[in-house]
């Protein structure tokens, strides 16, 4: 009755093969992040933006190998809500800086 | 053993909560008396508290939100009273204690257990029938959430005879509501009460989601669904995206009260203004949350009374959508006066001036659709013409208040109460009110009386006027919300003529009980049944079927042709319920108890927690936990109707309409 | 068991073929991700909020991090050769892959609750500092789904024990599983980036 069922859910099963891709490649971003941070050889800020790169990298590698998302139909509304989602914990996350950044610096009391 | 509970927390020194007290315990005890006397107890819990249904669901839904009405009427007419009585000198009635908890739990009320209560429930009744599905994607979580929100209620109407609620309005701003300077439970009460409703809106709104992306009816894309399950689709997707957001305000006041942290405190780095930041996340698309599905539900009714389609359905659903995106970009203008600077107030302002013009379209198609319709002036209509006008000033009240500028003047003062009450009654409350009188009849299966409808409605209109009118000119007099009492001679009349409105509001709602009163009275007169399932000549699905509907909604799953599915169907004279066809046996899921005890084990846990008496919290907490995994571990949820009784239902069905018609 | 069987069975002559339960649960971990999200916006405005205690420099210890990182990112794979088992129909490979899933998260949630313990016996708390505040709550919220992931793991060996095949009903929900415990590691991602690594530079 499984085996019947490949997509019963929209989402496809992926296989050890693709497994250990996304393994692969997340050790080696992983690696690389610590790197960064732990050889001090950029700049702060630099070092943030190459960690947070990274970090972006390996989170879509996550999607693609471990969680299988991908273009087809039936992923679609899945897809949808990820990316409304991420949309608007953008919009928290900057709102909420630019706010009360904003307002530090208007009531000095940072 | 007790936590911090003792004998003190029971107020026994206060006349008007022993006296609540005494009303409600014989209140209580007659009702239960009743239906032990005959003995309903097994229909009770076998039929209703224990149902997956839907519309069961839907229907005690809007009971515990009219109880949720009289609860926080009662705290708005003893405000008004109060501050009609407290002046110059005059304490009035209510000492500051109490006076601050009951506008704190006025608010928290209406807006959680009231209007969300009333709009699930409509939710609940409408939007699968509308989609031509049998139930909503997952009925037992239905069951949970109505007993998450309604165990919350209960919870904080404990806190009315057990210790005290929170005196810190309905946000509870830190720093006023940390263990610094609210050591009581009152706060406690709240931040549990809310975050356990939350739980149960949150999953109601991945159900309604879920249930109107992949169970409509066949042939009904997205551009041909009714516009009340567009609205409910818009509020669920607000719902996903802004409640997470308010779990984790109160959650971290709650680890500020609990656990001593410093998240909102002064000192220790904490800030407030981010507790303020965080919480209109959620608080602002939250009244989009309620507004929305009363957008849904005029447009239904004014298109079913004009008898002619909706006026720009496409503009009406871009409209909705492009609401739902904005209402997420506009949360700072609840605090332009926190210190942010012109660039963030004027980005906020500009944003909130622009959610206006979706809104002013949506009217306009309303006022559209009527023109040249043949308006039937129904009961239902009568408050949807009150809406649009009382709808129309509060936004425009609301336009002034989203000015920065202005907003410094008026910030806190009692014109944003006059404009908050002007959209939430005018939109919000007439809404629902209109849409429990238009489906109704699908509900029940008879008609609500609608000469006491109209005297509801006047009362209402013109009472909220007399009552909040006041409010907009006393705000620009400079007296500001939540006062106690005050020497302010000018102010005195103004507040005089509000508690008139308020006693005119008290009648409006007496007028709604007997409303409902004579209407179940006279419920078997002819004029009164609903034998046709079509009560109002309407246009989209529910009417296809009987009223009320079997518990399978329908026997043969419609296919949609158009928008307006149902009333395309009648004008090409196809039976959309394929009446006397060949019935299959139709997969139901089986009543279950475990949403129940789901929630009284949370409401073990959240009193528990209140009162720091810990082992009683892991007495709930296991309980909550071992109910899931038990309830997982039951393969016997779901059972088939077989064809026989299918057809035996829906041939009594087609004899009820043969003889409807006959009798025209 | 001969239950399940009939039941699917009779599932297949239904109009609604496609189960909703995943596509909701996935809708579920959407709002999941939006409590994480805020989160992360407070933890933000909080990260320099030290009120005279210690910065991240001086607290955090990135070995340890590094292998929690490790733990969880390889019990993702271990889960997923899991659903594959699932899918080929070989429960006893799906039971011992589950199982040294949740001895990985359980070395996690071992070594996130050695550094709490060291942190606050060093009188380093929740209660220290607002930067504190953040990262406790930020970490130990991750780390309560964890504990969460764990239950319901535990809960997942003992159903399918005894089986020799999976219904629907136990298939999505391995699935629900799948999604959550790869989220989990998705959340980790963004807090050893932007809470460990970040507060060290």
């Amino acid at each position: 009755m499984a085996d019947a069922h490949t997509d019963h859910s929209g989402a496809s099963h992926g296989s050890v093969g693709s497994y250990l891709t996304g393994f692969v490649i997340s050790v080696l971003l992983t690696v690389a992040a610590f790197g960064v941070v732990m050889a001090h050889s950029f700049s702060p800020s630099g070092t943030i933006a190459a960690i947070a790169i990274l970090a972006a990298v390996q989170i879509v590698v996550h999607l693609v190998f471990f969680l299988h998302m991908n273009t087809s139909s039936e992923q679609r509304w899945n897809v949808m809500a990820f990316v409304f989602t991420v949309l608007t914990v953008f919009v928290l996350i900057v709102g909420t800086l630019f706010i009360m950044h904003d307002t530090s610096i208007n009531m000095m009391s940072r | 053993m007790l936590g911090k509970l003792s004998w003190s927390d029971i107020p026994i020194d206060v006349p008007i909560l022993v006296g609540t007290f005494a009303g409600a315990a014989i209140a209580g005890l007659a009702v239960l008396g009743l239906i032990t006397y005959y003995g309903k107890w097994g229909y009770l819990w076998k039929e209703w508290l224990t149902s997956v249904d839907h519309k069961r669901l839907g229907v005690m839904y809007i009971v515990l939100a009219l109880v949720a009405l009289f609860r926080g009427f009662a705290d708005a007419i003893m405000m008004r009273s109060q501050l009609a009585l407290a002046y110059a000198g005059n304490p009035g009635y209510l000492p500051p204690h109490h006076y601050d908890q009951i506008f704190s739990a006025h608010g928290t009320i209406m807006i959680f257990f009231m209007a969300m209560a009333f709009m699930t429930g409509l939710m609940n009744v409408i939007v699968p029938l509308q989609i031509g599905a049998r139930d909503v994607a997952f009925p037992f979580l239905n069951s949970l959430s109505f007993w998450m929100t309604t165990i919350s209620f209960v919870l904080i109407n404990i806190s009315l005879f057990i210790g005290e609620f929170s005196q810190c309005g309905w946000l509870a701003y830190p720093p006023l509501s940390e263990q610094q300077f609210s050591p009581g439970v009152g706060v406690d009460y709240y931040i549990w009460a809310v975050q356990l409703s939350g739980v149960g809106t949150l999953l109601t709104g991945v159900n309604f989601f879920t249930t109107i992306v992949k169970m409509r009816a066949p042939g009904m894309t997205f551009m041909k669904m009714p516009v009340f399950t567009w609205t409910i689709f818009c509020t669920s997707v607000l719902i996903m995206l802004s409640f997470p957001i308010l779990t984790v305000a109160l959650g971290l006041l709650g680890l500020d009260r609990y656990l001593g942290m410093h998240f909102f405190t002064n000192d220790g780095g904490g800030n407030q203004m981010l507790y303020l930041s965080v919480i209109w996340g959620w608080g602002h698309p939250e009244v989009y949350i309620l507004v929305l599905p009363a957008f849904g539900a005029f447009s239904e009714i004014t298109q079913t009374f004009s008898r002619k389609p909706l006026f720009g359905y496409n503009t009406m659903v871009y409209a909705t959508c492009s609401i739902m995106v904005l209402s997420m970009l506009v949360w700072l203008h609840h605090f332009f006066t926190m210190g942010a600077g012109a660039n963030v107030n004027a980005f906020f302002g500009i944003m909130t001036m622009i959610i206006a013009i979706p809104t002013g379209v949506k009217i306009f198609n309303w006022l559209f659709t009527m023109y040249k319709g043949r308006v039937e002036f129904h009961a239902t209509m009568y408050w949807v013409i009150g809406f649009m006008i009382t709808f129309t000033i509060g936004g425009m009240t609301g336009v002034m208040l989203a000015i920065p500028a202005a907003d410094f003047v008026l910030h806190n003062s009692l014109f944003v109460i006059a404009h908050f009450h002007n959209v939430i009654i005018g939109g919000v409350y007439f809404g629902y009110v209109a849409a429990m009188n238009f489906w109704f009849p699908k509900a029940f299966g008879f008609k609500l009386n609608e000469a006491w409808g109209k005297r509801a409605f006047w009362l209402w209109f013109v009472g909220f006027y007399f009552a909040f009118m006041p409010l907009y000119v006393l705000g620009f007099e400079g007296m500001t919300r939540r006062m106690n009492h005050y020497d302010n001679p000018e102010w005195y009349p103004w507040l005089l003529v509000a508690e008139a409105g308020a006693v005119m509001i008290a009648l409006g709602i007496v007028c709604q009980l007997t409303q409902l009163y004579v209407s179940i009275r006279d419920r078997n007169l002819a004029e009164n049944r609903d034998l046709t399932g079509d009560p109002w000549n309407a246009r989209t699905l529910e009417w296809s079927t009987s009223s009320p509907p079997p518990f399978y909604n329908f026997a043969v799953v419609p296919v949609v042709h158009d928008l307006d599915a149902f009333a395309h169907d009648k004008e090409a004279g196809i039976d959309t319920r394929a009446a006397g066809s060949n019935y299959q046996p139709i997969h139901m899921p089986k009543n279950t108890a475990a949403g129940f005890f789901v929630g009284m084990f949370s409401l073990i846990l959240g009193f528990a927690a209140v009162w720091w008496i810990w082992w009683l919290a892991a007495v709930g907490l296991i309980g909550v936990i071992a109910t899931v995994i038990a309830r997982s571990s039951n393969n016997d949820v779901d059972y088939y109707v077989p064809a026989s009784e299918v057809a035996r239902i829906e041939n009594e069905h087609t004899r009820n309409l043969l003889a409807a018609q006959a009798a025209e | 068991m001969a239950h399940d069987i009939t039941a699917d069975a009779a599932h297949a002559h239904e109009e609604h073929h496609e189960s909703p339960v995943v596509f909701g649960f996935w809708l579920y971990l959407m709002t999941d991700c939006i409590i994480f999200g805020t989160l992360f916006a407070v933890f933000a405005v909080m990260r320099n909020q030290f009120a005279g205690g210690p910065t991240g420099k001086d607290i955090f210890d990135l070995n340890g991090v590094g292998i929690e990182t490790a733990l969880l990112l390889l019990s993702s794979i271990t889960y997923g050769f899991g659903m594959i088992s699932a899918h080929q129909n070989k429960l006893g490979a799906l039971r011992g892959w589950l199982g040294v899933t949740f001895i990985l998260g359980l070395g996690f949630l071992f070594m996130e609750l050695r550094e709490f313990s060291h942190m606050v016996a060093e009188g380093n708390g929740p209660d220290r500092s607002a930067f504190l505040s953040a990262f406790f709550t930020l970490v130990g919220t991750h780390g309560l789904h964890v504990t969460c992931g764990l239950l319901w793991m535990a809960v997942l060996i003992v159903q399918t024990g005894g089986k020799t095949v999976l219904s629907e009903r136990m298939t999505n929900k391995l699935t629900c599983l799948s999604l959550f415990w790869h989220f989990l590691d998705i959340v980790w991602i963004c807090v050893f980036t932007f809470v460990y690594l970040m507060s060290v530079i």
